[in-house]
């Protein structure tokens, strides 16, 4: 454990120095480079990961980037508040680099809520044999819905992830593995499909302090970098098509055996299998220029049926972010300033079905609404105020618990 | 000059939305519509240790913090949902064999209580074969309890009948229960052949909190305590399932700091308590004797929580055991309860029972009745009469009676 901690420390030494370095050599422009998306492309969300700016010192073999996120909290549930707080949500630094032609690599490492948690969420080599052949391992992520692999701040006009991709999906969920992936164009549209085999999920996710049938419980099992809980690989796999000017749509599906059935060769339970299927979207309406972000997300697990009924066996849960610019010129001296309207709508439901007992529902939902204004001094920067509001209701569906949130926040690359 | 006034405007606007955040939260519910809250006049460092407990009536346990491995919920609050009364969907089976006078409670076989769920990798347990009778229970509202707690034996003993001497056909008489080895007695306590009166449980089988708080973690949640460090017996395992998890599970601190939770959790609210119709229906239960078992007032001796000392409360029930009838009659004996005897429930809270059973009621000790009609419908044996004399009532009457309960 130690190791791995100075580990970090020697990465953060390096980071340090780099951008010391460009402290001293931003006079000479020539000499620093950054690398910013081209926006020409077409680009899709599998793109995400390397659809980012990067800042490359001259021949350095090496390109640098990261991002970071703060935001004030001021949030109240039924009358009851816990005051005002400071959020430093995440650190995150990107290295890449091209070994050699068609070769290349990038990681990102995260700390969140200070040194609260710190992960490895992508380090993975991509091989080019061919636009539609491209061969990735390492710590990848899972491309399940958009968001998994789509979650820089920077990029999105709210101060909170959705709820449906970090508590009914686990973002940011990665695993080690290997996969294909690839695209084939055509004029104006684009086919993309990734595959991956990687670890997978354990029985936490039925098993947990959160008393209801809960994905993201397995992250914190770390040795799921190491060695998969079961032996057994999971599956996800993603087709996504873009047209230019439209938008992009993508199906995925993730599963896979999640309990232990044998320990030392004996056979102590049946395979009980997880499935995730989501449906995501990105599109710009044409004039109006609004865009529209979603995904939505199916989840079955195979709960023992001597479980508790909290647990559920299906869950389901989306968002949709509707952000309509207002204005877009030059602003306080920066050229292509953008102040939007957002918009989100979100909803999880955890456990869908009715009780054994009375043949009622079950709810375990929550319902939440953020209505918001984002200022983009450029496309790398955002600043958010937002207004959360959520419902949840329990398990019964007795009266819900409301919650509000105002919260103002600042995300950029640097 | 544009700019200038869009940056004060920008500025005004955020230090509009500062000063208005407060009315931006959702606002508290009324005091008087929710089950939460502690008893008046506690001193703030009481006040954190009810906060303690509350934290642990909500813990979710987990298999890798002793949960089971055979269970009934995974948490205090998973059955008394906010404080409430409890859903069936979460009910508790006792079951036990029993011979004529001759009663066994089959703890070599897994009694006296089901464990239904089980913790993954581990078998649910089933009934033995050998049991025969079977009682299904809801769990109960926890409001309030300090006040019980805090009574006198005598208190509940001076409403007592057991040979109905005053002849109006109830004759509550008390539960003596064989005491807890982890029992000392109180004040309060007066020994009766070894034996102390029960006055917590759905027939007073509990004589104190922590009875019960010790006897719900192990059989409702399988969590071992430094009052009871033997794990749960599964029979369908041949053998005590003891799960990875050093005993005991919780500290003596865990489950005091619970039980402190419930005696400090305040007495449920009454509502339109002034509202003719109520009060014309508190005037009719009165009258038609439904008093004589749900009784309306007692006062508390003095009490190590100064909050609890000499308070007069309104819980609505003797807390003794009556013969309810036949239809209530599980066949279940408890202490020397038995099967068709219940300790009077009481009433307090059940105007706001909807609102944590999920917005339909379940009335009585196994939720078997939707509303208030039906359960009264249900009261036989001793209160047979009662119920009688409530159907007598106009229909007019009966609506302000119910309008009473709903004001509780």
């Amino acid at each position: 454990m130690k190791i791995f901690t100075l580990n970090y420390k020697v990465l953060l030494i390096i980071f340090i120095q780099f951008y010391s370095t460009l402290s001293f050599a931003q006079k000479d422009s020539v000499f620093l480079k950054r690398t910013v998306p081209d926006s020409s492309k077409l680009n899709m969300n599998l793109d995400a990961v390397y659809n980012r700016p990067f800042l490359q010192m001259g021949k350095f073999p090496v390109a640098l980037g990261g991002y970071m996120e703060v935001n004030t909290n001021y949030s109240g549930t039924d009358g009851i508040s816990e005051g005002f707080s400071f959020q430093f949500r995440r650190l995150t630094m990107f290295m890449s680099s091209t070994m050699a032609k068609k070769i290349k690599f990038l990681s990102e490492l995260e700390f969140e809520d200070g040194t609260k948690e710190i992960n490895i969420e992508f380090a993975a080599v991509d091989v080019e044999f061919h636009p539609l052949l491209n061969l990735r391992g390492g710590i990848v992520m899972n491309p399940i819905g958009a968001f998994n692999q789509n979650h820089d701040g920077p990029k999105w006009n709210f101060v909170e992830r959705p709820v449906s991709a970090t508590q009914l999906l686990p973002a940011t969920w990665s695993n080690a593995g290997f996969g294909l992936h690839g695209k084939l164009y055509q004029a104006n549209w684009v086919l993309a499909y990734e595959t991956y085999l990687t670890n997978g999920f354990d029985e936490s996710i039925v098993s947990n302090t959160a008393g209801k049938t809960f994905l993201p419980a397995s992250k914190q099992n770390k040795d799921r970098f190491e060695e998969s809980f079961n032996g057994e690989p999971m599956f996800t796999g993603k087709l996504a098509v873009k047209r230019r000017r439209i938008g992009e749509i993508g199906i995925s599906y993730m599963g896979g055996v999640y309990n232990k059935y044998q320990m030392d060769g004996v056979i102590v339970d049946k395979k009980r299998k997880l499935d995730v299927f989501a449906v995501d979207i990105n599109s710009t309406i044409p004039y109006l220029n609004t865009t529209l972000i979603g995904e939505f997300a199916w989840v079955s697990v195979d709960v023992p049926a001597a479980s508790v009924q909290n647990y559920g066996r299906r869950q389901q849960g989306g968002y949709l972010d509707v952000i309509q610019p207002l204005v877009k010129r030059k602003m306080f001296g920066w050229e292509k300033a953008t102040l939007n309207l957002a918009f989100r709508t979100e909803y999880v439901d955890w456990n869908i079905g009715t009780f054994e007992t009375t043949g009622d529902k079950i709810y375990e939902h929550i319902v939440g609404i953020t209505p918001g204004i984002s200022f983009l001094p450029t496309a790398q920067t955002v600043f958010r105020l937002n207004y959360r509001y959520q419902w949840q209701r329990d398990i019964l569906g007795n009266p819900a618990v409301r919650t509000a949130a105002i919260q103002f926040g600042l995300s950029s690359y640097f | 000059m544009k700019k200038t006034i869009l940056v004060l405007s920008a500025l005004s606007l955020f230090a509009i939305l500062i000063a208005s955040c407060k009315k931006m939260l959702p606002p508290a519910p009324k005091d008087e519509e929710i089950l939460a809250g502690t008893i008046p006049d506690l001193t703030p460092e009481q006040e954190k240790e009810h906060l303690i407990g509350d934290a642990s009536f909500a813990r979710i346990f987990s298999k890798e913090e002793g949960l089971g491995p055979v269970f009934v919920q995974s948490s205090c609050s998973n059955c008394h949902v906010g404080n409430g009364k409890g859903n069936p969907s979460t009910e508790l089976t006792r079951f036990a064999h029993v011979n004529g006078s001759i009663i066994d409670y089959l703890a070599d076989k897994g009694g006296p209580q089901l464990q239904q769920n089980a913790v993954i990798g581990y078998t649910a347990e089933t009934f033995p074969s050998e049991a025969n009778v079977f009682s299904k229970r809801i769990a109960p509202i926890v409001m309030g309890l300090g006040y019980i707690a805090a009574l006198n034996d005598q208190a509940i003993l001076n409403n007592a009948d057991p040979n109905d001497v005053d002849a109006d056909g109830i004759s509550g008489r008390p539960n003596y229960v064989n005491p807890t080895n982890f029992f000392v007695p109180l004040a309060i306590h007066t020994p009766n052949n070894g034996q102390y009166l029960g006055r917590f449980g759905k027939k007073a089988e509990k004589v104190t909190l922590q009875d019960q708080v010790v006897f719900a973690l192990k059989q409702d949640i399988g969590i071992t305590s430094y009052f009871d460090t033997q794990d749960l017996y599964n029979a369908q395992l041949g053998n005590y399932t003891g799960d990875d998890v050093a005993d005991p599970e919780v500290s003596s601190g865990f489950v005091n700091g619970l039980v402190f939770y419930l005696r400090t959790l305040k007495a449920p609210p009454r509502r339109n308590a002034n509202d003719p119709d109520v009060v014309a229906g508190e005037k009719l239960f009165n009258q038609i004797g439904c008093v004589s078992c749900h009784v309306s007032s007692f006062t508390t001796p003095a009490s190590d929580i100064v909050a609890l000392s000499n308070q007069t409360f309104h819980p609505y029930s003797d807390f003794l055991i009556h013969d309810m009838g036949q239809a209530l009659d599980d066949g279940y004996p408890e202490g020397n309860a038995s099967g068709a005897e219940w300790r009077t429930p009481p009433l307090w809270g059940i105007g706001l029972a909807k609102d944590s059973q999920g917005g339909k009621l379940f009335l009585l000790h196994d939720g078997r009745a939707g509303s208030f009609k039906e359960a009264i419908a249900f009261h036989g044996g001793e209160a047979a009469g009662r119920r009688t004399a409530f159907n007598a009532l106009t229909e007019q009457e009966k609506e302000s009676l119910i309008k009473f309960l709903e004001s509780l």
